[in-house]
């Protein structure tokens, strides 16, 4: 993945708009957060392939972690703390933010096509 | 002697930081090795030091590093095909059926697993109780031996000494380097040294400290 450049996301969230689209938002301390730090609580929140439209899309940052707000007709849809993005296999727009150890923590990701799932990658 | 070891851990790299160095040393006796491995570990947060893997890549990627490990400690590799985190969400009967279907023909001796309970991350802990119940649900007769592996804190505290202490240090090094073959999940061990991603001297003695015992409990049913 690459450090973001806001214009060629914003470019891609205007691209993906009003229409219906498949989404993936995940966010994650770790299975491992109360393990190694016994004050700690595991958290985290995951969603695939939810399909959604939304009708306006911002990015927002201040040069190294940006957000992500996605306007729906009846709610919202954002994440935080991104520094990461790639167009996976020419079409899906992943955004990725990791930890100073390049731990992945949250992550967005949009796509025209469902992404794949369980057993499609065995 | 065993037969045939087959361990059941749910992600690519479990066997490595939990049974390399058993897993070694049952092939240098010839004993055949199988690992079901119960998802690819696709939800994994380590995406490699340089960021080399994205959330759709790293099932790919850990798939390739799980069958070098394969190559490397020369054991079969058989992918149960759940999905990373959710396993405990499944159905605890099907995961143990599925499971007993693949023991029934492996026929085993001897069956390597979590100890529910004790094993920290979710997916660790449900493959153990599936893998115990798979067996349970098997003929007394042709049941393979449970070891069930913990890996809490404090698991000696509430468990007592383990019943089978394998003392892996005089071969520290091969497993270290099974557990470096997992490259996105491992290489965050490493640091720069003189231009090479390395394993400093210091991290290595405090891995091996960890990580030179690999410890079980025999379960005991009682049904
Ligand atoms: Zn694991």
């Amino acid at each position: 993945m690459e450090r973001i450049e806001v214009q060629k996301v914003q470019k891609w969230l205007d691209m993906l708009k009003d229409q219906s689209v498949y989404l993936h938002l995940e966010t994650t301390n770790g299975a491992y957060a109360s393990h190694f730090d016994n004050k700690g609580i595991n958290v985290g929140a995951y969603i695939r392939n939810a399909k959604v439209r939304y009708t306006q899309a911002k990015i927002i940052g201040d040069g190294t972690s940006f957000r992500v707000g996605l306007k729906m007709e009846l709610g919202w849809i954002y994440a935080e703390g991104l520094t990461h993005w790639t167009i996976h296999e020419n079409d899906q727009l992943l955004l990725a933010g990791h930890d100073q150890e390049g731990r992945l923590a949250v992550a967005l990701q949009i796509s025209e096509r469902p992404f794949a799932h369980q057993g499609n990658t065995l | 002697m065993e037969k045939h070891v087959v361990i059941i851990f749910p992600h690519p790299d479990d066997e490595s930081f939990g049974t390399a160095g058993s897993i070694i040393k049952f092939r240098q006796q010839n004993i055949p090795v199988t690992f079901l491995c119960g998802t690819l570990g696709e939800m994994g947060r380590n995406m490699g030091k340089q960021i080399f893997a994205n959330r759709e890549t790293l099932p790919m990627i850990r798939k390739q590093e799980l069958a070098a490990v394969g190559k490397l400690l020369d054991m079969d590799i058989h992918l149960l095909g759940y999905q990373d985190k959710t396993l405990e969400f499944e159905d605890r009967q099907e995961v143990a059926e599925h499971i007993k279907e693949i023991l029934n023909k492996i026929k085993p001796s001897l069956v390597i697993t979590h100890y529910p309970g004790y094993a920290v991350h979710p997916d660790h802990d449900a493959i153990g109780a599936a893998a115990i119940e798979a067996v349970r649900l098997m003929d007394p007769e042709e049941r393979p031996t449970v070891w069930a592996q913990a890996i809490s804190t404090n698991y000696q505290e509430e468990l007592g000494k383990p019943d089978v202490i394998h003392d892996v240090r005089d071969i520290f090094d091969q497993k270290m380097e099974a557990i470096l073959t997992h490259r996105s999940q491992a290489e965050g061990m490493l640091k720069e040294i003189n231009g090479h991603l390395q394993l400093a001297k210091e991290d290595k003695e405090n891995l091996k400290r960890r990580l030179g015992l690999e410890q079980f409990y025999i379960w005991e049913y009682h049904d």
